[in-house]
């Protein structure tokens, strides 16, 4: 049914880096899928399918991963109190952002904070922004995946997590 | 004569695009620019940096089959090329100056350590980071 990435039209892949790019450039705004759609200039119903073959990941998850990564970086160069790190990387609630935190990285906000702090590194030459791109959480399994995992210990499918 | 990198080549979805694109809109100029058949060669270059060319190609033949060519055009519009940093001045007036000509930025100037970066994107999808000299 779906065709094989090198299969995808060039102009769609550059319309949906559009969307990727903007949620990059905005990690902490609300990202409906019909925004991002609107973005990228194709219908809703087309857009959570076509971002995922192109990426490799559904654009909700790749938002999570953004948000963490951007709360990772903050715990580790600023002073920021963990509740203002949480509001200010997109999260409505502090609950959410710990136990989101949590699954992706395997560690709680103030733990990656204290270690983070005793390993910093200069970033030297590397440009900054590239650096913080390598650090990425790596998100392969939906967040509610890996949590139910953890709790039971089953394979269940994964949930529909794109249109949320 | 001096030994190093003279040319390093993009690959880009159009040729009048891009030469539009980096010598309007970026201020480079064109240094070659020649026809082979249905084949281009057009490189630009900076114009502080006359040693070094940027080469725009397209992906095709004769140089790439069909298939090839197909793949190589959908990694350049999903942005998968590697990282590509202009360095200048004062970060924040090139952004002026470019954002007016409709370069399409996907980070705004930072201030991060001591100095400014921004990051745009060619028509293509070629992504660049721009950031200000140390001085």
């Amino acid at each position: 049914m779906s065709a094989s990435p090198a299969t995808q039209d060039p102009d769609l892949l550059r319309r949906l880096l559009r969307a990727k790019d903007r949620m990059d450039a905005a990690s902490h705004e609300e990202w409906p899928v019909g925004r991002l759609a609107e973005v990228s200039g194709v219908s809703e119903a087309h857009f959570a399918r076509s971002f995922k073959q192109a990426f490799g990941i559904p654009p909700h998850r790749y938002l999570l991963t953004r948000r963490i990564e951007r709360a990772v970086a903050l715990l580790r160069e600023t002073e920021l109190p963990i509740t203002d790190i949480a509001f200010e990387t997109g999260w409505a609630s502090l609950g959410t952002f710990g136990r989101t935190f949590r699954d992706i990285t395997g560690d709680s906000p103030s733990a990656i904070r204290s270690r983070g702090k005793a390993a910093q590194e200069e970033p030297g030459r590397v440009p900054v922004c590239i650096v913080s791109a390598a650090r990425r959480p790596d998100l392969t399994t939906a967040v509610s995946e890996k949590r139910r995992q953890a709790a039971a210990g089953t394979n269940e499918p994964e949930q529909q997590q794109e249109s949320s | 004569m001096k030994q190093g990198i003279d040319v390093v080549g993009l690959y880009v979805r159009d040729q009048d695009e891009a030469l539009a694109f980096y010598v309007e809109k970026l201020g480079f100029r064109v240094h070659t620019d020649v026809k082979n058949g249905d084949y281009r060669w057009l490189t630009v270059q900076h114009p502080e940096q006359p040693s070094f060319q940027l080469g725009l190609f397209t992906p095709g033949p004769p140089v790439l089959d069909a298939a090839t060519a197909q793949a190589v055009r959908a990694i350049v519009a999903k942005g998968a090329m590697p990282p590509l940093v202009l360095t200048v001045d004062d970060c924040r007036a090139a952004y002026d100056r470019m954002h007016a000509l409709g370069v399409e930025f996907t980070q705004e100037p930072v201030d991060r350590f001591g100095t400014v970066d921004a990051g745009f994107r060619d028509p293509s999808g070629n992504g660049w980071k721009m950031i200000q000299g140390r001085g």
